[in-house]
């Protein structure tokens, strides 16, 4: 499985730069403005109204982040159900960057939810609503964060086995934690399978009905967007923009880590994209040819230079760069074209919650509050910390040593801060 | 739109074509008669825009206070349904009318198949049997998707209230109505504008008069078909496009969504064929493999 001199293994780099510390900052005033959401209503903090009910939280938080999560399933597809081996070095960080992106897109709806306290209330058989999109949405979300937990918890007992030594009076923990960490060892190995099959299926599904969702309103949408496959659109284009997320978060992690890239296994993957893209594309403009729908493209309205930035930054321009051996095996040229398909896959969700939705009757367009900006913004923030300080606890990301790092036993406590 | 409901359904079964779609809605279809369930008939061609029944709507709701309703000068702008008003009265240019206007009351439809029902995650929204489009706040999760569904954009929302918003909305008296009394609205109009009944006798009645006076009334009745009809129905004396109720189609929205969800859900065969497709990969990539590295094809330098 890990060959090559390749090892995954806790990145041992100071926690706090003077970017982390930026990062920090813009997370505490995300931070207070969601407290101050939650307590001082939705009202007081959001342009949201009866003609917009839906905002940013919406599309970016929930909508573009479920998204740009897509690297976790496609990455595991890849590596673990097609077995194309080499690409093992990328299913950890994918992996990771799917737990936290759908931990935050579950942070991010709360902020969003009017009665956040009963988003518990989908779970319940009593309440099922099997007709409602947003009930298949947000019972796959739940099922799939678990088992991307599950799908992570190796690599917690890989970190902790035998080297649990809480201080003091959790001293006592010890033993018990470690009898968890041996029984989770013997029976995850057998049965992870199931759940990266599970993970894959459940993106699938859930990814497809987040474009189901504004068909519910026909005559509120713009025709450029309102097409009967749109949820195969938002399938196909999530997994198109699998990869370049994995590429893009790797090389940002080199870079701040000061590691050599993974650029065989980056640009070997790049290889998917132009095709994955492709695939989106065609069916994207096959079918507005198909619904007559051209007119809207030329009829130079801001839907139409919407959809055309859309396509141009998130497919023709990434397809072209992709689509050159040299431009992937550059890091600049890599970077580059996955940056334009997160762009334009960000641009693409947008436009459909948000740019595409015209209330009957509207009488001051939408534009995010202040607050609603900090929220998201703060959400992101707190994501790229997260994952700092859990590549720095746990054996996420590759590096090349000559033989397997042994990582110090902890000294002080299972939840190592940054220090 | 460029795009109708049969087009879509078309081109839905393209895309799903994997998918068993012919049975989907099985249940909503057994229930398509209506008749049955209390309706309104609003005829605009006899309102005054006295406001009564906004008066009366805000009594029985109890949702403004020293709210003066006889103050007729909020007709000359254009009000939607809030949460300070269940229901509005706009007017609408009409030669027909009273100085080149008629009146126009709004309120939530009570559709026949609605929107914000089927999109409900919790089901905090139900069509209650005799009509009413109800509201269960304790479930309710607050996600708004109800309010993106509907068709006329009538829900409102408390953005204002910190910890328990509700969606705001006219629940047609539902306990009044369980009674056999009339809402409130209908009970105050002095105009005999609003007639309370069973749908199926509201429709006989209004193409009653659309034939007795067919110089007056134009011969549509708005809320018969619209969005598969609704309880709420009007008459006017001119084309329904000159007043604010939305040009919409007779299928009901419901299906659009439905079809693509049970599709995918039928049986739940589609995700367990995925599965089960995806596991015979898994093993079978694993048994070729025998140890070697199956990868793709390489262009980097190793």
């Amino acid at each position: 499985m890990i060959h090559n001199g390749e090892h995954p293994a806790p990145i041992n780099v100071k926690y706090f730069t003077t970017g982390t510390k930026i990062l920090f900052g813009i997370m505490i005033l995300g931070l207070a403005t969601y407290i101050y959401r939650l307590i001082a209503g939705l009202g007081a903090t959001t342009n949201l109204t009866e003609q917009y009910p839906w905002g940013i939280w919406i599309a970016i938080d929930v909508a573009s982040g479920v998204a740009l999560a897509a690297g976790g399933f496609t990455t595991a597809a890849l590596a673990d159900i097609f077995h194309r081996e080499k690409y093992h070095a990328i299913v950890r960080p994918a992996l990771l960057t799917a737990l936290l992106g759908y931990s935050f897109v579950v942070i991010g709806l709360l902020a969003d939810l009017g009665r956040y306290y009963n988003v518990w209330h989908p779970m319940l058989p009593s309440m099922w609503q099997g007709d409602s999109v947003l009930f298949e949405v947000g019972l796959c979300v739940m099922i799939y964060l678990t088992v991307l937990y599950i799908e992570f918890l190796p690599i917690v007992v890989e970190r902790f086995r035998g080297r649990v030594n809480l201080p003091g009076v959790l001293a006592r923990a010890n033993k018990i934690l470690e009898s968890m960490l041996s029984i989770a060892d013997r029976t995850l190995g057998r049965i992870t399978s199931l759940f990266i099959i599970a993970g894959v299926v459940l993106s699938c599904l859930h990814q497809s009905s987040l474009g189901t969702l504004m068909i519910i309103a026909p005559s509120k949408m713009h025709p450029l967007w309102y097409t009967p496959i749109l949820p195969l659109l938002f399938l196909l284009s999530a997994i198109a923009v699998g990869f370049p997320m994995v590429i893009f978060e790797s090389i940002l992690a080199s870079r701040s880590f000061k590691l050599k890239p993974e650029m065989p296994v980056l640009s070997s993957i790049a290889r998917y994209t132009p095709i994955l893209l492709g695939i989106y594309l065609a069916l994207k403009i096959g079918d507005l040819t198909i619904r007559d729908a051209w007119g809207y493209v030329t009829a130079f309205s801001p839907e139409s230079f919407a959809w055309l930035a859309e396509v141009l930054i998130g497919g023709l321009i990434p397809i072209f760069i992709l689509s050159s051996r040299r431009m992937r095996h550059s890091i600049t040229g890599l970077f580059l074209g996955a940056s334009l398909v997160i762009t334009g896959i960000v641009m693409n969700r947008i436009n459909v919650f948000l740019v595409a939705y015209h209330p009957l009757y509207a009488d001051k367009p939408y534009f995010p509050s202040f607050m609603e900006i900090m929220v998201t913004v703060g959400l992101i923030a707190g994501l790229v910390l997260v994952y700092r300080a859990m590549v720095k606890i746990f054996p996420v990301i590759s590096v090349h040593t000559e033989e397997p790092p042994q990582p110090a036993p902890m000294q002080t406590s299972i939840v190592a801060g940054g220090k | 739109m460029g795009l109708k409901r049969r087009d879509f359904l078309k081109i839905a079964g393209v895309a799903a074509s994997s998918m068993v779609m012919s049975e989907a809605r099985a249940n909503t279809e057994e229930c398509t008669d209506f008749g049955d369930v209390f309706g309104v008939l609003v005829d605009t061609t006899v309102c005054i825009g006295c406001r009564n029944c906004e008066a009366a709507c805000n009594d029985k709701n109890k949702l403004a206070e020293n709210k003066d309703f006889t103050d007729k000068s909020v007709l000359s702008h254009h009000r939607r349904p809030s949460l300070e008003a269940y229901t509005v009265v706009n007017t609408f240019p009409n030669a027909k009318g009273m100085n080149g206007q008629s009146f126009m009351k709004i309120q939530c439809m009570h559709c026949n198949d609605p929107a914000c029902v089927s999109a409900c995650i919790v089901g905090a929204l139900s069509k209650c049997a005799h009509g009413p489009v109800s509201y269960e706040a304790d479930r309710c999760i607050g996600c708004r998707y109800c309010m993106v569904a509907c068709p006329y954009q009538v829900p409102a929302y408390e953005y204002d209230e910190a910890v328990a918003p509700r969606v705001m909305k006219c629940d047609f008296c539902n306990d009044r109505i369980h009674d056999d009394n009339p809402p409130a609205c209908v009970a105050a109009c002095p105009a005999e504008a609003l007639t309370f009944g069973r749908r199926s006798d509201l429709i006989d009645l209004a193409r009653l008069k659309i034939k007795k006076e067919p110089e007056k009334y134009t011969d549509h009745i708005f809320g018969e078909h619209e969005v598969g009809g609704s309880s709420w129905m009007y008459l006017a004396s001119t084309e329904f496009k000159a007043t604010e109720l939305p040009q919409l189609p007779h299928d009901p929205v419901p299906p659009y969504t439905e079809t693509i969800q049970h599709g995918i859900f039928k049986y739940f065969i589609p995700p367990v064929a995925l599965y089960g497709f995806l596991g015979l990969v898994m093993h079978s990539l694993r048994e070729d493999e025998n140890g070697n590295d199956v990868g793709g094809h390489d262009d980097t330098q190793r």
